[in-house]
């Protein structure tokens, strides 16, 4: 904790000194790139959620439109629905994506023959288009074109409500698994040789060994991958919709807060787009992503730098 | 270069003046249908423009996915065409009322149209229509006439019957009976519940009794085209839940399902898909007595730009849109498109032509959530036609269930429903 990166600024009070314009100068385009393209649409789009039309102009509400959005039936039911289905949809990720990419870093790290080619085939699909890996998928569970077929699998999972959500989070992690699998190898990679050896003379089996050293050493990962999961999950939507439309059918047993503010804020076939309660739904988005990273930040982020200083 | 100018400016000079001799007046068509240009260009405005020297007309289409936009953006500028293709319905009504388009009640060629027809591009009261219509699409079933012959079934003209045939091709176990899925939703409320439900919600009267609020969709016919569409449950594909639209088209195409509930553009796809494909028609079959109605419902039309500079001329192009002439080359340029003209014409595709005999057969109208009742946002009526219809076939709605559901949404938010719960 007494570490001191930076000369303090003691000396930036001191009369005479000149000012650092060079500091301007490199954070400006950061700070000018960023104002334009992310804090300025961020914050317009805030304030057209707390407008609505009023007769014929456009007018100030406050927050009538989260009012409705949480109240009114018509709007409440399709959000929570959809909150709910986004909280399983980052629950699956979290007990089979990260794990199972922890699980395979660590089969690659452990030097197993042609594990290059693993790596690379692992994660090949994250750098497809989604519209590819949803049009392969719907074609591969399709009874109709039976692919499945021989091994005993003929259900349309994609067309029942009870199981067209998981499958859709189980496509999104063959999708998405090799970029949890490469920060933890990465991670491990990283992990001083000296540590590994220690603990073999000391006479700890690889299990021990993964569980005792390894795994509290790449803890931090583990923090940003969540992280990384979280705010992926519940931005989520192109995947949803390749494979199953705007209205995330079935009875909207796939819809997710990415699918249900594009219907609300564009619209679809016949129904208008609604640019305020979409701008409130898109609000409310930012609002979950900003509670979950907080918690991240003063939970997790701060305990690891406990541990570290 | 600037000599270069100078000479472009009297090319300039020179070809306006000549175009001033010849007293050419040009017309600009703004169109989504970039799909049809060659057919514009080759067939339909060559047609026009021999008939009237006079007249110049330039078909200049924008991406389908980017019209709305374009137009609107164009409109406000000032720089739209003189004639506008107008798409049906609340998109077309506000660019009238926003006095972007002009009426056309006293065009010469207007009382081609039948109220039916003009429904989609006129005001609410249909007092004023301010497009010329132009082409619908119709419901119907096609079928494999192969596989027909091979069981030697005949067409079927009512519910029973049509059960009948879906049931003897079912025990045959060789091919899927009736193909379309509930994936993609919308097959099962346009190709399932307006197909067959016009009929039974006896077509206009059913129609408007919604918008008046006399006719409610957990009611009479409403209520038993749900029940009558649950009974294609068990006829459905293998897995149909999983079935999207691509699917449906390919299993038939490829000659494995015998009934196919269509739309009449499916006929040009099948047509190219498979050209062996031995293509048979029937109508929407009936319910014991009555009537026959079918879904002719309207999709393009075209209407006059109020800030247009030739007017004139652009009225005269409207007048050829109504008659015989451009009906004739329209419909078979692009088939399964029917103009929508009491005028005579015929289509040399045979299942086009049998498409288009059901207009003199059976009374018309269109989809009943299509005018008025889908202008609100949520929720919003026929994204609920598709989400019941779709859960009546998947099973998970009873037909009752399914109506209540519809219904008791639309009474929500539209007032001459609200009593109707």
């Amino acid at each position: 904790m007494n570490r001191k990166p930076f000369p303090t600024s003691t000396g930036a009070a001191r009369p005479g000194l000149r000012f650092r314009w060079h500091i301007l100068v490199f954070l400006a385009p950061a700070v000018l790139i960023y104002s334009v393209f992310m804090i300025y649409p961020l914050f317009n789009s805030l304030w057209l959620s707390l407008n609505n039309v009023h007769g014929e102009a456009k007018a100030f509400v406050g927050l009538q439109n989260y009012h409705t959005l949480f109240s009114a039936e018509q709007w409440a039911k399709p959000f929570w629905n959809a909150l709910w289905n986004n909280l399983k949809f980052f629950v699956i990720h979290m007990l089979v994506q990260n794990p199972v990419g922890l699980l395979l870093a660590a089969l690659l790290v452990s030097r197993i023959r042609g594990a290059s080619i693993y790596r690379t085939l692992i994660f090949t699909p994250t750098i497809l288009s989604v519209v590819i890996i949803g049009f392969i998928w719907k074609l591969i569970l399709n009874p109709v074109w039976g692919v499945l077929n021989p091994i005993g699998i003929n259900q349309p999972f994609l067309g029942l409500e009870s199981t067209a959500l998981p499958t859709l989070a189980l496509i999104s992690v063959w999708q998405n698994i090799g970029i949890p699998m490469m920060l933890f190898l990465a991670a491990l990679i990283r992990i001083p040789e000296e540590l590994m050896e220690a603990s073999r003379v000391d006479g700890a089996n690889a299990w021990t060994t993964f569980w005792r050293i390894q795994f509290p050493l790449i803890l931090p990962t583990v923090g940003i991958v969540a992280v990384l999961t979280f705010v992926g999950n519940f931005n989520a939507f192109d995947l949803i919709y390749a494979t199953q439309g705007a209205l995330a059918g079935p009875n909207f047993a796939s819809d997710i807060l990415g699918t249900f503010f594009f219907r609300t804020f564009f619209g679809y076939q016949l129904q208008p787009g609604d640019p305020y309660m979409g701008a409130t739904v898109a609000g409310v988005m930012l609002l979950v992503i900003l509670v979950g990273v907080l918690v991240y930040l003063f939970t997790w982020q701060r305990r690891l730098q406990d541990i570290q200083f | 270069m600037g000599k270069k100018l100078v000479w472009l400016a009297v090319a300039g000079m020179l070809a306006s003046f000549s175009l001033g001799l010849a007293q050419k007046t040009k017309l600009t068509i703004e169109s989504w249908r970039n799909d049809d240009l060659k057919i514009w260009q080759d067939t339909i405005l060559p047609a026009f423009m021999k008939k009237y020297p006079n007249i110049e007309v330039v078909f200049a289409p924008s991406a389908p996915t980017e019209y709305n936009a374009v137009l609107a953006a164009k409109l406000q500028a000032g720089t739209a065409g003189d004639l506008i293709t107008c798409r049906p319905f609340d998109l077309s009504l506000e660019l009238y009322k926003a006095k972007h388009l002009d009426s056309l009640n006293d065009l010469k060629g207007m009382d081609n149209y039948s109220e039916v027809a003009k429904a989609a591009w006129s005001t609410d009261d249909g007092k004023t229509t301010f497009c010329v219509p132009m082409a619908a699409v119709i419901h119907g079933f096609l079928y494999n006439k192969a596989i027909f012959k091979e069981l030697g079934l005949t067409e079927p003209k009512t519910e029973a019957e049509f059960l009948a045939v879906l049931a003897k091709i079912k025990a045959s176990g060789k091919y899927t009976p009736l193909v379309m899925g509930t994936k993609d939703q919308w097959e099962s409320a346009t190709m399932g519940y307006q197909n067959i439900g016009p009929t039974l919600w006896n077509g206009e009267t059913g129609r408007k009794g919604l918008i008046s609020g006399k006719a409610a969709y957990n009611k009479g016919g409403f209520l038993q085209a749900f029940e009558a569409l649950a009974k294609w449950r068990p006829y459905l594909g293998n897995g149909y839940q999983a079935q999207a639209y691509p699917d449906s088209q390919n299993l038939f195409a490829n000659g494995r399902g015998a009934i196919y509930p269509a739309g009449s553009w499916d006929i040009g796809t099948f047509r190219q898909m498979n050209p062996k494909l031995e293509l048979g028609a029937f109508k929407p079959y009936t319910f014991g007595s009555g009537p026959c109605v079918i879904d002719d419902h309207p999709d393009i039309a075209m209407g006059l730009n109020s800030a247009s500079k030739n007017k004139e001329a652009a009225r005269t192009f409207l007048s050829w849109i109504a008659s015989d002439e451009f009906a004739q080359l329209y419909a078979n340029a692009l088939p399964g498109f029917f103009p929508l003209a009491n005028v005579k014409y015929t289509v040399s595709d045979p299942v086009a032509q049998q498409f288009l005999d059901w207009r003199k057969e059976c009374q018309t109208t269109f989809r009943s959530s299509y005018q008025i009742l889908s202008r609100n946002a949520n929720p919003n009526n026929e994204n609920d036609l598709w989400n019941a219809s779709a859960q009546v076939l998947n099973g998970t709605f009873t037909p009752v269930q399914a109506a209540n559901y519809v219904q008791s949404r639309l009474a929500s938010w539209y007032a001459p429903q609200k009593g109707n719960k």
